[in-house]
């Protein structure tokens, strides 16, 4: 054990880690951040990204130890300072981005990471982007709408009707 | 204009600010205070004897707390199974016992065989690891033909056989359509699989039992799409725990599928085992042990003929199937194949005579239950692929044979004992020529041919029976369950209303869409009105959410208490106003008196019920809350058209989804941009399905796809923009809503059309292939077209 | 996964030090390591995360105009810093995985471990590069020694990739749908003296040379000049759920072709 600490949506966390200690767990179980989710142990899903130094991370697939020191944005840190929801969350609500909300978070957390680097990126792009992001619920429609809307690109409305 | 409010408005989701902020609180999130981890030992053989199991040096490893295996549930119940299915001689299909432990025998890989209980996971596992099973393999049988053949090995010794039931669908048919197919001008046959599939929800499942010893009472936490039927499964037929000490909670679930409504062996272990070692034990499923711990879905193999007349009209129609059971029946495994597929053989159109066989298999294989759609997509996907191919062979447009063939007339009685009540088959079918620009295709496909693709478009049609279902009815059929739903309308003093259901959201929105209708009733914002569910402590009971029902069942329950709540709130409306009850009406949240000008508010109403000084104590009782119970007299038949367009890479046998156009009947609509998302999502699945998803096993029964890593599923760039339309709308006839049900129709409609549009787009280019078994993987399409006469 | 030590030595020196210790292992980026561990199909007493060793990070063009890239950089770097420089080579970094994986995946750990579906193999054997290492260089041809296999003795650790760059080159990939790895994967690569064609995801011994359409594209560099070869021996190609060696066989035709029509 270890203690292990990091700067988590901006503030100084402290917790033990085993060496065998996956970032995901020490989010989970060391802080209680639950919203970084687990949905496979082959690094496919990408519930669990979150940003380290600003980059996405599958965080079940690195070592709490190794990132002793790193900065962490998970989903919890994405809202604005006065609670309301940040520009990407708000596009997944305003464009129904998501259903059950499992894989939300890692969703949300590679869009912003893909804003980041391109601004205003293509369907196509957005679409390649989310490669390593599996949504069971949505079939990505209104995904790549909440990505697109976020970016500030006019998109269809919501419903036809 | 769209609407704001209300029914047919499409308000933001209100749930969704908890999972986009990272407040959801799932199963996983869950930690009770002094909380164990148990970790199963699966078995890694199809099949074995399970001679002994040796746990001596795992038990004193660090952490281990204890450690069962079958021998500790001798005397405790197996997992039951809820549908009985009777064969085509009368007689009840073969149910073998499933024990929440292996007991004798191992049966399929995945199978649980001893289960440690530790402080921590990862001891479980170690632990687990350090197991010592004395299993002595036998051969084991995958192939559904090869195992109902004389002599096979047998799944479960104490059977006759592996042929759980042969069902015959409608036996007293069967010599009519033989001799309707002796008559026929023309026989269109085709062999299919329909292949087996994982549901995958993105959460895998979690359970977390807990056990207080001061009042003898349990408590489950558990993914589940349904907690009130867990509770009366897992209580009265396994654990012998009275529904009064046993609480089920599903709290937010991440998916379901259909493959979280069944009883799993896992539920009833934690919550055994809380109670042996009076701790609260945990259990997480990683993704490697849901592919063999997860009933599967599908897995039919089809021979199906139609039969046709000179003009064209279809006479007949024949299947037999065999369907996988794997090696025990879950839940409702039974049911899947025959009353959720023979029942939807007739499809849109008017064939008057239709005989269906189905053989349930047993073998070597994770169970295999109810996937979005369960039966309807294996019912849709033969039936609109002989279509499809009958009219290749009589060289006819495949949209004119169907609507040639459409039933015209409602209520149409099918001859496989269901009455629809309501559609228009010709309605969808010209919306969706409208959204797919027919006439254009020529040109588009030129334009893909000068790239070196082949272009194909692909249509059918789907009907499917959902807002299940009628009690009396499934009772008849072998149901073990009734199928109503209930809820609770509870008014407070100040107004505002909690809808307590026995429907479970795990994505579909109830939360939003719910208020919306009863807002609408009594004509107040949809704010204040909350929806509470997943909790057996608060709805007075539920059948949960699979089969399109919850609007349609669990909506319609909550109509019906609703209803009840504004006849009493009328009452005393009438009181306060001093006037007769049969003049008080209910608008946008005031009553008034017919004929004048007097009114209360909703809120001087409810405030009456609770504070009761001015009110009719002797004639009714103080306080606003009612339950109704919702039955309902038939299925719904939601039904539509849909169009695909593909390119195909003939050099490599990849198939691009080029476009997606759905139009669907789904009755009245109360959230279209959740009926839009539940359609994508379905589409989704059935494009999954079509052309990347395959459960796979060898013939040893070793699991081929096990991790993501060989189990394809659709990702971003796997998918076009969908064009999805629900503007054709038939009321339902005998639902207060009118609603039909829209979550499992994208599944249900869309395979038949990419595989008809893949066939297309391969006849173009001159090769003489006529079916490819899903799902269309790059190396069977080049295979197809490879071997095939060109 | 089974525990073990974490060790994170800032400099070379410090990890070959680290990996005499006993049971040590290597982690680089760890985006095949950590499944692998998860499964249990790894075990260590330590694990030597290189991810600290600063000097083994980067990208930059020797003194012979060789592309030379640190055997910790990841690939969203390579993508990044070498796109310039070798836009082929940047292409393939920029498709392995998906963007997360790219964040934290390692060209030293892809090459050590040789996966016969990986992408990085196809480029280093296909531009002819030398893989250097605490104790030596190594050329690409000597490297890759089949399935999970290589030249790397155990303890030794790749520092450094040198690439020459070819006059043109492109990876052309037909992906696995399931893992998106490699189905069959082609990186072809014309220099001056001569064309480099590698094959990966193909053979159950993983990436190699295509020496036939090597030699026909040598005398003329175009799509065409594959058209006219036949396919390689579909025995020992891999045959697996996703596709019989036949059919692998007659990818590596056709995105050897694509990939020569790409690289223009």
């Amino acid at each position: 054990m270890k203690k292990v600490t990091m700067t988590v949506n901006g503030a100084a966390r402290s917790a033990d880690a085993e060496g065998r200690t996956l970032l995901s767990d020490w989010l989970r179980e060391g802080l209680r951040l639950t919203g970084t989710h687990v949905g496979c142990d082959t690094s496919q899903c990408g519930a669990c990204v979150v940003h380290v130094n600003g980059e996405p991370v599958k965080s079940c697939s690195v070592f709490a130890q190794e990132l002793d020191g790193a900065e962490v944005t998970t989903i919890e840190g994405m809202a604005n300072a006065d609670g309301s929801l940040g520009k990407v969350q708000q596009a997944f609500q305003d464009y129904h981005g998501l259903q059950c909300g499992f894989c939300t978070p890692g969703m949300v957390m590679a869009a912003a990471a893909l804003l980041k680097e391109n601004p205003q990126p293509s369907e196509a792009e957005v679409r390649h982007y989310l490669e390593g992001n599996i949504c069971r619920c949505t079939g990505y429609h209104n995904i790549v709408k909440a990505v697109m809307a976020a970016s500030g690109q006019a998109v269809e409305p919501v419903a036809a009707e | 204009m769209p609407k704001d409010t209300g029914i047919g408005a499409s308000p933001k989701r209100r749930e969704d600010v908890r999972f986009l902020t990272g407040k959801g609180r799932y199963t996983d999130d869950i930690n009770v205070a002094g909380q164990t981890h148990v970790v199963f030992l699966r078995s890694d053989v199809a099949h074995g004897r399970l001679n002994g199991v040796d746990t001596s040096a795992a038990a004193t490893m660090p952490g281990v707390i204890r450690i069962f295996t079958g021998a500790d549930f001798e005397g405790v119940g197996g997992l039951p199974c809820g549908w009985q299915v009777t064969d085509k001689h009368g007689d009840p299909m073969q149910e073998p016992p499933h024990p929440i432990l292996a007991q004798g025998k191992v049966r399929h890989v995945g199978d649980p065989i001893a289960a440690v209980v530790a402080e921590t996971r990862e001891q479980a596992r170690d632990a687990a690891e350090a197991i010592v099973p004395d299993i002595e393999e036998l051969p084991a049988v995958i192939d559904m033909k090869k195992a109902v053949e004389e002599g096979a090995p047998k799944v479960h010794d104490d059977l006759k056989n592996n042929l759980c039931y042969d069902w015959g669908f409608v036996e007293e048919n069967k010599a009519a359509v033989d001799e309707a197919f002796a008559n026929a001008a023309h026989v269109t046959s085709l062999e299919l699989v329909n292949n087996r599939l994982v549901a995958n929800p993105m959460e895998p499942r979690v359970a977390v039992g807990d056990y207080a010893m001061h009042d003898d009472s349990s408590t489950l936490y558990t993914t589940s799409q349904n907690p009130h039927v867990i509770r009366l499964l897992m209580g009265a037929f396994v654990l012998g725990i009275p529904e009064h000490k046993l609480r089920v909670v599903a709290p937010d679930v991440g998916g379901g599928f259909g493959t979280k409504i069944f009883h799993y062996a896992e539920e009833a272990f934690c919550t055994f085992a809380a109670k042996q070692i009076q701790r609260p034990v945990k259990w997480t499923s990683t993704r490697s042990e849901a592919f063999m711990s997860d009933a599967h879905g599908r897995d039919h193999v089809t021979k199906i003929e139609l039969a046709l007349d000179a003009e064209n009209n279809f006479t007949a129609l024949r299947t037999e199937t065999y369907a996988n059971m794997g090696a025990y029946l879950s839940t409702f495994a039974p049911s899947v194949p025959t009353w959720l597929h023979g029942t939807l053989m007739a499809g849109n159109y008017k064939t008057p005579l239709i005989y269906v066989n189905v053989k349930a298999v047993f073998t070597n294989t994770v169970p295999v239950d109810a996937y979005r759609g369960a039966g309807r997509p294996e019912a849709t996907f033969q039936l609109e692929r002989v279509v499809d191919k009958a009219a290749r062979e009589l060289g006819v447009d495949p949209v004119e044979l169907r609507r040639q063939n459409f039933i015209q007339e409602f209520p149409y009685a099918t001859p496989v004992a269901v009455e629809y009540d309501t559609g228009d088959y010709d309605a969808t079918m010209d919306k969706l020529l409208e959204m797919i620009d027919r006439d254009g295709f020529a040109e588009r496909r030129r334009q893909s041919e000068a790239n070196g693709k082949l272009r194909g478009l692909g249509v059918n049609c789907y009907i499917e029976a959902c807002g299940i279902a009628p009690s009396n009815l499934v009772g008849q059929l072998g149901a073990r369950a009734g199928l109503y739903e209930s809820a609770t309308v509870r008014v407070n003093a100040t107004g505002g209303l909690v809808v307590m259901t026995g429907s479970h959201s795990h994505g579909q929105g109830h939360e939003t869409s719910f208020p919306q209708v009863v807002a609408d009733m009594i004509g107040i914002d949809e704010s204040q009105v909350e929806i509470v569910h997943g909790d057996t402590a608060n709805a007075p009971m539920g059948m949960g959410t699979y089969g399109s029902r919850s609007l349609a069942v669990g909506g319609s329950a909550m109509v019906r208490a609703t209803e009840k709540i504004i006849a009493k709130a009328k009452k005393i409306a009438a009181h306060l106003m001093e006037a007769s009850e049969g003049d008080i009406e209910l608008k946008d949240g005031q009553f008034t008196v017919a004929g004048t000008d007097k009114s209360v508010a909703w809120g001087d109403v409810t405030l009456a019920a609770y504070v009761p000084h001015n009110y009719p104590l002797e004639d009714i009782e103080p306080g606003l809350e009612e339950t109704a119970f919702y039955d309902p007299n038939n299925f719904t038949y939601p039904s539509g058209a849909y169009a695909c367009e593909v390119e195909v890479d003939p050099e490599t046998g990849k198939v691009d989804v080029l476009s997606f156009a759905a139009a669907d009947d789904f009755g009245n609509v109360v959230n279209p941009m959740i009926v839009e998302g539940q359609v994508h999502g379905g589409l989704a699945q059935g494009i999954g399905q079509a052309l990347l998803e395959n459960c796979a096993y060898d013939e040893d029964g070793q699991l081929l796809s096990a991790t993501y890593m060989d189990y394809a599923m659709p990702r971003a760039h796997d998918l076009p923009m969908f064009q999805v339309d629900h503007s054709c709308q038939t009321p339902c006839t005998h639902n207060p809503l009118g609603v039909k049900g829209c979550g499992e129709a994208g599944a249900i409609g869309s395979p038949p059309s990419v595989v008809n549009a893949v066939i297309d787009a391969l006849q173009s280019g001159g090769h003489d292939v006529t079916h490819i078994d899903m799902p269309l993987s790059p190396s069977r399409v080049w295979g197809a077209m490879n071997t095939a006469a060109q | 996964m089974y525990n073990f030590e974490l060790t994170q030595p800032g400099t070379i020196q410090e990890a070959v030090d680290a990996l005499k210790g006993e049971d040590a292992q290597a982690l680089g980026g760890g985006q095949t390591l950590l499944p692998t561990m998860k499964a249990r199909l790894a075990q260590m007493e330590t694990l030597v995360a290189l991810s600290g060793v600063a000097e083994m990070k980067g990208v930059c063009t020797d003194d012979q105009g060789r592309l030379c890239i640190g055997g910790g950089t990841t690939h969203a770097t390579v993508a990044k810093e070498a796109a310039s420089s070798y836009p082929a080579l940047a292409s393939l970094a920029g498709r392995i995985g998906d963007p997360s994986v790219r964040t934290r995946g390692t060209i030293g750990g892809s090459l050590a471990n040789n996966d016969p579906s990986a992408c990085y193999p196809a480029g280093v054997l296909g531009s002819g590069a030398t893989i250097v290492t605490n104790a030596r260089e190594i050329a690409a041809d000597d490297y890759f020694q089949g399935m999970f296999a290589t030249a790397l003795e155990e303890g030794e650790i790749i520092t450094e990739v040198k690439f020459p760059i070819p006059e043109k080159a492109a990876y052309e990939k037909m992906l696995q749908p399931a893992s998106r790895f490699p189905l069959v994967a082609v990186f072809a690569a014309k220099f001056a003296d001569g064309v480099r064609v590698a094959v990966t995801g193909a053979s159950s011994d993983g990436v190699f040379r295509w020496t036939e359409a090597e030699q026909a594209l040598s005398g003329n560099f175009s799509a065409d000049a594959v058209k006219g070869l036949a396919a390689p021996d579909a025995d020992g190609m891999i045959s697996d759920l996703h596709g019989a060696g036949a059919y692998r066989a007659h990818l590596v035709k056709v995105m050897t072709a694509r990939a020569v029509a790409a690289a223009g």
